[in-house]
């Protein structure tokens, strides 16, 4: 069997099972609809404004340094895996590659990127 | 073609022996994990009554017999069902309808790569005790726990509420960030078992001494710090920081949806609790008697699988009552310290890890 078989079956199962526990409250609940009770929440008072409002830069950022270095996880990975075939030659190289991404992590930190403030 | 005939037809073919297990295997682990969120709804509200020297709820009880509280969780999730639904005006519907869905079912499939036992022959075939086997187990776990970020930000984004914005931005923001320390922390583990498989890491820790925990120990605590940021539990819960942000992404979200979050989030805490105690604990390896001589010492493969999955779930049952233990005794960071943690702390020394770990296992292997 394709050990990917599973996956597929489970997501078979999962999704619909998960649709019908969302959707389980919308057939069982009362439905006693009022303006207030629809009403974003905002501490008692009328909304102001939606929310869809501009954020911080900062969560984008952190978004794009998330990609560049969880992509270097994942190569990093199939070295690991591969540590006893690949040898002194292997070990040399990924430390090549972490030298230079060490120098973009140097980088971004000294651009202030990973400050909060 | 008789009923002993399809039955010794589907025996002998290794497809359907296959096939006929995943699907028993799907039921039993589906079925378990809904037991997980009521379980620890009930430790996280016992618990903590008890370090604080009260009684926590114990009078919900069936015809008379009150089981320590252990039915307040099913009396609320029942409670839950019979909730109204709740969408609130300018909501995306479509989204908001979708982020519960994303966030209950990602959970239920990485329970899927977990090695709850060793292998178990079934009519002459071996049947691994994981739902799937793969090659690349690590990386199907973390490939699947990130789809479980779109759950939180689709919530927080959909709904039209600033807090569940605000939250959901911080969670997600959060759980991408711990993420990385995450994955590198468990690089050096691959690199001594020498896989990506996690049954075959499992094997690979026979006696105590050849635990990941000892092998490894900063991974260990990498792991362990990044565990609890990344399932948005205390000392890291920003999301749900209460004074400032209400109840983070999940403010708008009430009846049944507001409870699969909480599935999602208890479930993801259960495999990662298994993971842990897989890549740094033997997992189903008892740690004292190798699997042959358990063999040799109960006569029968079934009870040697038994013994492996209560070793498993024993483990995973420790790390559970750890989040609690760890919710009521630690106080909350600060968005800035965590950021500071995750990514000027916990990632530098994650890569410093690897390459001690290259350079030593490079000394002793060739």
């Amino acid at each position: 069997m394709n050990p990917y078989l599973p996956v597929l079956i489970l997501l078979l199962i999962t999704i619909p099972l998960a649709m019908l526990f969302s959707g389980l409250s919308y057939f069982l609940g009362p439905k006693n609809y009022n303006q207030s009770k629809l009403d974003s929440y905002e501490c008692g008072v009328p909304q102001v404004g939606t929310a869809e409002e501009r954020f911080s830069v900062r969560y984008y950022l952190t978004a794009i340094l998330f990609i560049l270095f969880d992509i270097e996880t994942i190569f990093l990975y199939l070295w690991a895996r591969h540590f006893n075939a690949l040898g002194w030659f292997g070990v040399i190289e990924v430390s090549l590659f972490l030298l230079i991404l060490l120098v973009g992590y140097i980088y971004i930190w000294r651009k202030g990127a990973l400050e909060w403030d | 073609m008789g009923l002993t005939e399809i039955f010794q037809y589907i025996t002998q073919d290794k497809f359907w022996v296959e096939f006929l297990t995943t699907m028993i295997k799907i039921a039993i682990v589906v079925g378990a994990c809904a037991n997980v969120p009521p379980l620890m709804v009930w430790l996280e509200r016992r618990a903590p009554a008890f370090m604080q020297r009260r009684k926590g709820p114990n009078r919900v009880g069936v015809f008379g017999f009150r089981l320590f509280g252990l039915v307040q969780p099913m009396a609320d999730a029942v409670k839950l069902m019979f909730k109204e639904e709740v969408v609130p005006t300018g909501a995306d519907k479509l989204f908001f309808h979708l982020a519960p869905v994303f966030s209950m079912f990602t959970s239920l499939l990485i329970v899927a790569a977990i090695p709850f036992g060793p292998e178990i022959p079934v009519f002459g075939f071996s049947i691994p005790l994981s739902i799937v086997q793969l090659d690349v187990g690590f990386l199907f776990i973390f490939a699947f726990s990130s789809i479980g970020v779109y759950g939180v930000a689709l919530a927080g984004w959909s709904c039209n509420n600033k807090y569940s914005l605000m939250g959901a931005l911080r969670s997600a923001a959060q759980m991408i960030s711990y993420e990385i320390p995450l994955g590198l922390s468990l690089i050096p583990i691959v690199m001594i078992y020498n896989s990506l498989d996690l049954n075959t890491i499992a094997q690979g820790q026979e006696y105590i001494w050849q635990w990941g925990v000892f092998k490894a120990p900063v991974s260990f605590f990498l792991f362990l710090v990044a565990m609890f940021a990344e399932t948005n539990r205390a000392p890291f819960d920003l999301a749900e920081s209460e004074a400032e942000l209400v109840a983070g992404f999940h403010t708008e979200y009430g009846s049944f949806k507001f409870s699969l979050f909480f599935f999602g989030e208890y479930v993801s805490m259960f495999v990662l609790a298994c993971l842990i105690s897989v890549c740094f604990f033997g997992g189903w390896q008892n740690g004292v008697i190798s699997q042959a001589d358990l063999l040799g010492l109960v006569g029968s493969p079934y009870i040697v699988a038994l013994i492996g999955i209560g070793a498993t779930l024993t483990k995973a049952v420790f790390f559970m009552w750890l989040y609690v233990w760890v919710r009521w005794t630690l106080p909350r960071f600060k968005y800035d310290q965590l950021m500071a943690l995750g990514w000027k702390f916990m990632m530098p020394v994650g890569l410093a890890n690897v390459a001690v770990t290259a350079l030593v296992l490079a000394w002793l292997r060739f």
